[in-house]
């Protein structure tokens, strides 16, 4: 199904949005929506029988830092019965980096969107559990955007609970270093 | 008789754990033995691969995402290289499609033959580890004979391969192929119809097929659920289409149905080897004839000048990719895996992300532990072949 | 050692009765974290049988072993559960640092990942390698028994 039938289903189903189609090289006709109407651009592909996009392959995003709009938040649907693959991508600016969320309609949602959250900073509006999913929980900044640097020279944090004085601390240390001879 | 306290207990299997396939972490609670919830939390292994590859020339990418997904590394590599590709418009010679299948079903044996043998050791069938790592060793072998390495080979390039098929290659596949059919069925007799593994794995972590579609699992998981979603039917690539293989499905969904269906697939993967052994010649094409991207044989280099300048800007800067984006999916062990790039024009790619389905895997495995024995969650991690490289890239 | 003709009896010190039995059964904690790790497990299984060498016995819990081989990537997030793991076996231990990703970060030189092990651990044995061959993780743990067979007692 090329994109201009595919555009003309869903202006059926979803009125009054500006879908927008790009050309495409690999098997992924592309659409871009706006972001707010994600969720029920969504829903109607996956709940209408001539499209039938049941499954979620992947949701990601790019980050086109310093060009704007800054972030792009890819979706990646099949439809194993019609055959069908589909790339929906969202622009959005980097002051106004927020997106409705979709666990309510995939519970594989969940965790895609909160490595999202995690690397790059884009919110998911109504998303149930909003917390980091690679980084350590106290970690500052999020890893895969442009103008976070690739290397960083900072000592492994390795917090143990420290239960001897520092003094018998150092005389730890000194008996180790004694005995590994 | 003391009041009996009945709250639940919390049990931390933690990142380190003989059983946990490599770095996961489950914050279990019990009631008694039952599981009531199971909060697992990933990210121990989480490498910025992605971030690194975005420093790399297209062909230095190869090696490190090779490793996301260790178990299947040929295959990941293959899938970037289809992907890189497709943006180039590079149509690479026959010859070099069919060495790729034959590699790509290579490597799922290799990957199935890891899974049996690690849980089966986990269930309690040691041997079956010893097994199939004597099997995997004639596997190694082979990447061994292609590029000199035995896990990561990175014998596929954008563009085809890195060197022409060594000698000797058809003969020790053949001897593999001929000696493993046997050793399979040998394999199958210890556990299939064993009543012990029958009683620890039957019933034990089902998952209904409209939940693994809403969950987005894919490959045996999906499959041994019902869900008869397979890239190399459903989007062919590669040529598949041309290959006689079946796709095995179960409906039980449990961790026995997966088993089923993984053992079966060893021997569809065994017969795709084989019909693809018939049609690659010993030698030939092994890279598409582009100058920008494959470079010149060596004793070419050393004496031709033309030769050594070409030689010297590919390994240099290497080639540049066209602006745009591509998504080339394949059917890797786990299922539906690929390799999402953006380019921005240059010779370094703008954006790498992997589809990992062992991260869609992990998500579900709350649903499969849920309400079963803490005995039966070692036989679910084992059953859903996470390998953690691929969930924290 | 003095062999006494005649007489079966081997005279020797107690250093080398503690060092030879010290060396010959290392029993090594289950820390594989990445790729290295199906080398390792590969290590241990028929063809490049480690049980030769008296570390087949890969326990579960490190209060019982002596040998932690660290294989595979460390991550920022996963370096205080090693420090833990290594605080919680018993004295004496050795580190081995297996593969290129634990000597020295690998070929990842990021955010993520500890450049090296041996900024949280000391380690006795580096193995470099991506991942190393089963026979280089095999002649790590000889030349541990060799630098095992040089510790004084006291």
């Amino acid at each position: 199904m090329d994109a201009a039938a595919l555009i003309a289903s869903l202006q059926d189903a979803v009125p009054g949005v500006q879908f927008e189609s790009v050309p495409s090289v690999d098997l992924q006709t592309t659409i871009y929506v706006p972001a707010d109407a994600v969720v029920a651009t969504v829903r109607a592909l996956r709940d209408r029988s001539d499209l039938a996009f049941t499954l979620l392959a992947e949701l990601t995003a790019v980050d086109f830092w310093p060009t704007e709009p800054r972030f792009e938040v890819v979706y990646i649907l099949v439809s194993p019965t019609n055959r069908l693959r589909l790339r929906l991508k969202v622009r959005l600016h980097a002051e106004s980096a927020r997106i409705a969320t979709l666990t309510g309609l995939w519970p594989a949602a969940n965790w895609l969107e909160r490595e999202v959250w995690d690397l790059f900073g884009i919110v998911f509006e109504g998303h149930p559990d909003p917390r980091r999913l690679l980084m350590p929980e106290d970690w500052d900044g999020f890893p895969l955007r442009k103008d976070y640097p690739v290397q960083i020279r900072k000592t492994p944090i390795t917090n143990e609970p420290l239960q001897v004085t520092a003094e018998q601390f150092r005389e730890n240390v000194e008996r180790d270093r004694l005995t590994r001879s | 008789m003391p009041d009996i306290r009945t709250e639940t207990m919390t049990v931390n299997m933690g990142p380190q754990h003989p059983s946990t396939h490599g770095v996961l972490r489950l914050v279990l609670e019990l009631d008694g033995e039952t599981v009531r919830s199971c909060a697992p939390t990933i990210g121990y292994l989480h490498t910025g691969i992605e971030k690194t590859c975005e420093q790399k020339k297209w062909q230095q990418v190869i090696p490190l995402v090779e490793r996301m997904d260790y178990l299947s590394a040929q295959s990941n590599s293959m899938a970037f290289c289809l992907s890189v590709e497709r943006l180039l418009g590079l149509e690479v010679p026959e010859r070099v499609t069919n060495i790729r299948l034959l590699i790509a079903e290579l490597q799922r044996i290799n990957s199935h033959l890891v899974w049996l043998g690690t849980h089966g050791m986990e269930v309690g069938a040691v041997s079956v580890m010893l097994y199939c790592f004597r099997e995997r060793e004639l596997l190694l072998n082979i990447n061994e004979m292609l590029a000199g390495f035995r896990l990561f080979p990175s014998y596929m390039r954008v563009g085809g391969l890195r060197e022409d098929l060594p000698r000797g290659f058809h003969a020790a596949v053949t001897a593999f192929l001929d000696r493993f059919g046997p050793k399979l069925d040998e394999y199958e007799d210890l556990l299939t119809a064993n009543e012990i593994y029958l009683k620890r794995t039957q019933g034990v972590g089902v998952i209904s097929k409209e939940d693994a579609l809403a969950c987005s699992l894919v490959g045996p998981i999906a499959r041994a659920a019902g869900v008869d979603y397979d890239v190399r039917k459903y989007f062919p690539y590669l040529g598949y289409d041309t290959y006689e293989f079946a796709v095995p499905t179960e409906t039980a969904g449990d961790v026995y149905a997966r088993y089923k269906v993984r053992v079966a697939e060893m021997r569809e993967s065994a017969k795709i080897c084989r019909q693809a052994m018939k049609r690659i010649p010993p030698t030939g094409a092994y890279a598409v004839d582009d100058p920008r991207i494959t470079p010149p044989p060596k004793d070419r280099v050393y004496t031709e000048m033309e030769a050594l300048i070409q030689h010297f800007l590919i390994y240099s800067q290497g080639f540049t990719v066209p602006r745009g984006e591509a998504y080339v999916p394949v059917e890797g062990p786990r299922g539906e895996q690929g390799y999402y790039i953006v380019s921005d024009g240059t010779n370094r790619p703008w954006r790498v992300k992997s589809r990992a389905p062992s991260l869609l895997a992990c998500q579900a495995l709350e649903r499969l532990i849920v309400g079963g024995l803490i005995a039966d969650v070692i036989a679910v991690i084992g059953s859903i072949d996470v390998v953690m490289g691929d969930v924290d890239r | 050692m003095g062999l006494e003709s005649e007489i079966p009896v081997l005279t020797t010190t107690v250093e080398k009765m503690v060092q030879w039995a010290r060396r010959s059964s290392i029993w090594p904690v289950t820390f594989g974290l990445a790729c290295c790790a199906i080398e390792m497990m590969a290590m241990s299984c028929s063809r490049y049988d480690v049980a030769r060498f008296g570390a087949e016995v890969f326990r579960g819990s490190p209060r019982q072993s002596d040998l932690m081989i660290v294989a595979g990537r460390l991550s920022r997030k996963m370096a205080p559960a090693l420090r833990r793991i290594y605080d919680q076996m018993p004295e004496p231990k050795w580190v081995i640092s297996m593969g290129a990703c634990a000597s020295i970060g690998g070929v990842f030189d990021n955010y993520a990942l500890v450049q090296g092990v041996d900024q949280i651990v000391p380690v006795d044995v580096f193995v470099p390698g991506c991942p190393p061959r089963p026979e280089s993780l095999i002649y790590g743990i000889v030349q541990l028994q060799r630098k095992i067979d040089q510790q004084k007692l006291a």
